[in-house]
């Protein structure tokens, strides 16, 4: 049991590693300039918000779970931030506030799911619409953001040469290292796999099922929040129709990087490069001069394979057995 | 024996058509009785209450499809990209952008638009009934590269037509009755005979209660599951063509968006369990009609419509707390609800 999801595992972040090389070499040999360390930086700079909304989504997606509000809460971090930071709101009490709201929404959904029986796909969108709502009640104009230290978060930078590094970044590979920390070495993270692994062994075996499962919900709203915040420093405005379909990025970073839909597989490492593929894809069709629609097929396109290979690998397990 | 007021009552649809009603009344005495008015105008009946058959026609197509879907126990996130497929199909070829040599014909044009509809269907139902896809995955997939495929067709723009049989499909009247009520009682009548006078129903009932015992039962369960899909991706291509004929063209950004939620909505408040088992269409119907007049009538309001999602919300997650076994032991220790028959 334990070696075949260990063989899952190391196969699908070895497909991954892999699928993200020969992209990227594709990339190079297909344009000129496109191999660069400002490419491969440019990957990080435009998708950290993805990568600290997808590690949430992991936590989730271990347990068996599914969380399709984390672009709402995106959006609605962004709307709240700059129509308080437009109020006078300092910037410190803003980010505590959005990270707060954040944390209570995610651990008010897995409570909903954990204590009541409901399902958490019903409880996610139904999370989903009233954060979009909450965003028009607010405003369904975007609100720029202007405060000091907003910019300073949005233009400090670290350059090698011509490539440059957002500060904001820092705070994507923060949250992979500690999420990777978490999983790996806590005894959290292994009660987390526990349960995606088996919820009846899990409870049978004493461990805290009904904690673990209203955390993961708490960390992925924690996550979202944050990663929304990371979202308005790179664009320094809310809107409310932002990052609509931000929902499936987040999870198919997680499937592409080995994550299994069904819980106990996969881990936050996978999901960084389940970002950098997407985020190679649409490097691709922007120096394609296609339509940026293609993005989204592509992506879900990609997902789809991943979830076949998934299926194909873990049926042959089974059959083994 | 019961009496027949009893039966009534005992009614899925019983609460919902009560609710409606009561919301009819609020509305009828806020604006005082000119919700209920009815006006005749070269032939066609005008007021507020023909405005809501009309514009909930495309929200109770949707809601035939998804509570044959949920009551398999699945979902279908999906509807509304399909629906924006569908229009951007059908604007597209009648404005002659694809498929030029059919010279804009309308039958080929709501022809084609359909079987996208069936074919979207038929891959979420292949994705959840063969690769066994979670279904809220499945279609959530399609939710999102669907309104990329659409937008693909149309190349991003917005297609305005001109044709008058396509608008017909909107805005028509057939005996001063608005035509897409005909599409959405078509269909009602057309589903009702397919799951009430032949077994269909009772499988769909058995696939959403037990798949595992089902299909030891002799039940094709993939075979229900996918017919099920493919039926909702119809009724959402139809519903998209309902839609662009009222905007006459079509528009991929905002056609359907977040329309899925109302008709998951739609169902809930028709009293069909979210988690699969007994269904009841016309009371779908009837919750698709609830969530068409509180919306209608916050746009008389004034109030952003944006902001109906939360109250939406708000009432699905309330919905589905008293459905919960759970909550109603919490809110009433003393009582047990129905555990014998569960645990059997």
């Amino acid at each position: 049991m334990r070696t075949k999801a260990r063989g899952i595992r190391n196969l699908s972040l070895l497909i991954t590693v892999c699928l993200f090389a020969a992209l990227f070499l594709f990339g190079s040999l297909a344009f000129r300039k496109f191999f660069s360390l400002a490419t491969l930086f440019n990957l990080f700079n435009d998708n950290s918000y993805l990568m600290i909304v997808s590690v949430g989504v992991t936590f989730v997606l271990l347990t068996g779970g599914i969380d399709i509000s984390v672009a709402s809460t995106v959006a609605f971090t962004c709307v709240l931030s700059a129509w308080l930071l437009e109020g006078g709101v300092p910037a410190p009490a803003v980010l505590l506030i959005v990270l707060l709201i954040g944390i209570g929404f995610g651990a008010g959904m897995g409570a909903l799911i954990q204590y009541f029986q409901l399902q958490p796909f019903i409880v996610t969108l139904a999370g989903q619409f009233f954060l979009r709502g909450m965003c028009a009640v607010i405003s369904t104009e975007s609100i720029p953001i202007t405060d000091p230290f907003y910019m300073a978060m949005a233009l400090n930078k670290i350059a090698v040469g011509r490539a440059k590094l957002y500060y904001y970044v820092f705070i994507a590979l923060a949250v992979v290292l500690a999420a990777w920390y978490t999983l790996r070495h806590t005894r959290f993270g292994r009660n987390v796999y526990a349960v995606g692994g088996s919820e009846q062994s899990a409870l049978l075996m004493g461990l805290p099922v009904a904690r673990t499962k209203v955390l993961v919900y708490t960390i992925s709203g924690f996550c979202a929040a944050l990663g929304g915040v990371v979202f308005s420093f790179y664009t320094l405005a809310g809107y409310s129709l932002q990052n609509v379909g931000l929902e499936l990025d987040a999870i198919s970073s997680a499937v592409i990087g080995g994550t299994l839909l069904t819980g106990g597989v996969g881990s936050p490492l996978g999901s960084l490069f389940g970002v950098l593929i997407q985020g190679v894809i649409q490097n691709l069709v922007t120096y394609q001069n296609l339509n940026t629609w293609w993005t989204k097929v592509a992506n879900a396109a990609l997902l789809c394979v991943f979830i076949i290979i998934q299926r194909v690998i873990a049926l042959r397990a089974e059959k083994e057995k | 024996m019961k009496s027949g007021f009893r039966r009534f009552r005992e009614m899925q649809a019983f609460w919902p058509l009560t609710v409606l009603l009561a919301i009819f009344a609020v509305n009828g005495v806020i604006t005082g009785g000119s919700f209920f008015e009815i006006s005749i105008i070269e032939n066609h009946l005008f007021g507020r209450v023909i405005d809501i058959a009309r514009n909930g026609s495309k929200l109770m197509l949707l809601s035939i499809g998804m509570t044959m879907v949920l009551a398999t126990g699945g979902t279908d996130i999906s509807v509304g990209s399909v629906m924006a497929i569908s229009g951007a199909i059908a604007c597209s070829i009648i404005d002659k952008r694809i498929l030029p040599q059919l010279g804009g014909s309308f039958p080929a044009a709501v022809g084609f638009a359909m079987l996208a509809g069936v074919a979207c269907g038929a891959w979420n139902g292949l994705l959840v009934a063969k690769a066994k896809l979670q279904p809220i995955v499945a279609t959530m997939i399609l939710m999102v590269a669907g309104r990329g495929v659409a937008q693909l067709i149309t190349n991003g723009k917005i297609v305005t037509i001109t044709s008058v049989p396509y608008y017909f499909i909107n805005g028509g009247y057939i005996l001063g009755i608005p035509f897409p009520v005909y599409i959405v009682l078509f269909f009602l009548a057309a589903a009702l005979l397919f799951n009430r006078r032949t077994a269909f129903g009772l499988f769909l009932e058995s696939t959403g209660c037990n798949p595992t015992a089902s299909r030891f039962a002799g039940i094709r369960v993939d075979t229900v599951k996918w017919l099920v899909y493919t039926f909702s991706g119809l009724m959402a291509a139809i519903a998209g063509l309902i839609e662009s004929a009222g905007i006459k063209g079509a528009d991929c950004n905002n056609a359907g968006l977040f329309i899925e939620m109302d008709a998951i909505l739609a169902v809930a408040i028709g009293g069909t369990l979210l988690s699969g088992g007994r269904f009841s269409i016309p009371a779908s119907i009837i919750g698709a009609l609830i969530i068409q007049s509180i919306t209608t009538s916050v746009l008389a309001m004034d109030v952003a419509p944006q902001a109906t999602q939360v109250v939406k919300a708000v009432i699905v997650i309330a919905i589905c707390l008293f459905q919960s076994g759970e909550f109603k032991r919490a809110i009433r220790p003393g009582r047990r609800e129905g555990k014998a028959v569960e645990k059997t």
